[in-house]
């Protein structure tokens, strides 16, 4: 039997004290997190509500993310049209690539891109705003000015971006299509009247309310994840790139194992 | 730099703050080791201390930035430490807290800036009246010629002096300056002086000043008091305070070059 295991300072001793603190530290920060939403829930529906600043933040996220949106979105929709042709093609099928795209496009592609792309034009912008306003007190300048910061920067932001990314996602959605449509023009002269109609022919009012749902929660996570980090962050300006930098890889994170479970529970209704 | 003439108009019966007992910790580090201060009605109180000796703690306590862990805080007669939210923020709109780096809403033209309080606290004021308020604040730090600039465009001075206006616009009773002339070269640091005493004459002011800048101190304080070890240590005019043979004291004095 070791008997030194259990003295204060030994090897096995530190570990435990290691993980101990590493457990409590994550403990913490959940707690944190659930703080941080609760807060945000209570805070929405009660007065001052700050609709200049929900506005302005509107158009930070949705009209100038339009330009990179528009551009990724058209060259999904071209690329993942071409790519899939020759498959298609091998059984004689190629009439069935607006059916494809639409399903692939609606289902999955459109809201993914937009909210990878909002996390990262978004997020990134959030996160490190507001993290320059904690090390530079403005955050705290507002609450001594008896202004409620969470309120006018915190919700004002995580709406913005629940209201905008849908929104986005919807338009990224509708270029993509086009997209594909000249692509498909192109090789298989097909009109845009018959192209939107096999689109439109191929999808459900389940896979839109499912694309929608989808892209409310994608929006509500990238707002939520760039307010908790900036908000939340401190070390001076080494705190404001590591909040714009871990708003979005968490935000990518979640919004992969949203996408996961929201397939699962769509997929569930779909069979029952 | 003259030293300040005490300011005849201070009521020594009315304490608008007072503390006692003040202690606060940062995990095992206290900082704040049962603090004593009273600051009268009308007075300038100068709060001395070395960096890292819970100066700016103090003042982030006073306006409910950070709570205390024992003791008792009493501002305009009410208890920070046990106020609700609206209570706290009742109590805020009286005190006016100039940061160390002026904490200007970078986002913001100075105009915003100034208009950004008076917009959720004076909802009876009319367009015309804020901007009237707006011009007269900007006009009192000298500065109503950059009402349209965006914080990044000032100086360090012209950023203070903004913030100044910042607190000055909701009219505070009682002001409280972190390192109002910390980074700034001494000429600037002696508009800041003056203005400090400006608006403690023109705005009937109490206020707090917290500093390592011994030039500040004897210029804009009715009083001085060293925080020293977590504690207040000496007390009284600037003569009186450095009057001492505490090599703590000497020390601080030494590497200050004045006169």
């Amino acid at each position: 039997m070791d008997l030194d295991k259990d003295k204060p300072g030994s090897a096995p001793a530190r570990r435990r004290y290691v993980t101990t603190r590493r457990l409590d530290r994550i403990f913490v920060e959940l707690a944190n997190i659930y703080r941080f939403n609760a807060r945000f829930f209570k805070e929405m529906w009660f007065p001052p509500y700050e609709f200049k600043e929900i506005i302005k933040q509107c158009y930070e996220i949705g009209v100038r993310s339009l330009p990179l949106i528009s551009l990724t979105g058209f060259i999904i929709g071209i690329v993942f049209t071409n790519q899939s042709r020759p498959s298609l093609a091998d059984f004689g099928a190629t009439s069935l690539l607006p059916a494809l795209i639409s399903v692939a496009i609606i289902r999955a592609i459109g809201p993914l891109v937009t909210a990878l792309i909002a996390a990262g034009r978004v997020g990134s912008a959030i996160g490190a705003e507001l993290g320059s306003m904690r090390v530079t007190e403005q955050i705290d300048a507002m609450e001594v000015s008896a202004t409620n910061p969470f309120k006018f920067l915190v919700v004002s932001r995580v709406l913005a971006s629940t209201l905008m990314i849908p929104a986005l996602t919807m338009y990224t959605t509708l270029v993509s299509l086009l997209g594909g449509y000249l692509n498909v023009h192109q090789n298989e002269l097909t009109t845009l009247t018959t192209f939107f109609y096999q689109v439109f022919d191929a999808i459900t009012f389940l896979d839109i309310v499912a694309s929608s749902v989808k892209s409310v929660i994608f929006g509500f996570t990238i707002g939520m994840v760039g307010c908790y980090k900036g908000y939340n962050s401190s070390k001076g300006t080494e705190g404001v790139g590591k909040a714009a930098n871990s708003s979005v890889v968490t935000a990518m994170f979640l919004i992969f194992i949203e996408e996961l479970l929201i397939m699962q529970v769509i997929n569930a209704i779909r069979a029952f | 730099m003259e030293a300040k003439e005490i300011n005849p108009n201070i009521d020594r019966n009315e304490k608008v703050i007072s503390i006692r007992g003040l202690k606060k910790a940062f995990d095992d580090f206290e900082v704040l080791k049962g603090v004593d201060l009273d600051l009268f009605k009308g007075e300038n109180l100068v709060v001395l201390g070395r960096s890292g000796t819970g100066k700016s703690v103090l003042i982030k306590i006073i306006s409910g930035l950070l709570y205390g862990d024992e003791g008792s805080v009493n501002v305009l007669g009410k208890e920070v430490g046990t106020l609700k939210p609206r209570e706290l923020d009742a109590l805020r709109l009286k005190i006016g807290f100039s940061f160390q780096n002026s904490a200007l809403y970078d986002s913001m033209t100075v105009r915003e800036n100034l208009e950004f309080p008076l917009v959720r606290h004076a909802k009876h004021m009319s367009e015309g009246e804020r901007e009237e308020l707006i011009h007269y604040v900007l006009e009192a730090v000298g500065l109503a010629q950059a009402i349209n600039q965006m914080p990044s465009e000032l100086s360090g001075g012209q950023r203070k002096r903004i913030g100044i206006a910042r607190t000055l616009i909701l009219k505070p009773e009682i002001m409280l300056y972190d390192e109002p002339t910390a980074g700034l070269d001494p000429i600037t640091c002696i508009e800041i002086n003056n203005l400090i005493n400006e608006v403690q004459r023109r705005f009937n002011t109490s206020s707090i000043i917290i500093t390592h800048d011994l030039t500040c101190a004897r210029a804009v304080g009715d009083r001085v008091v060293m925080l020293l070890d977590g504690q207040f240590q000496r007390e009284g005019t600037f003569e009186e305070v450095f009057d001492s043979h505490d090599e703590r004291v000497q020390s601080f004095y030494n590497y200050n070059f004045i006169d």
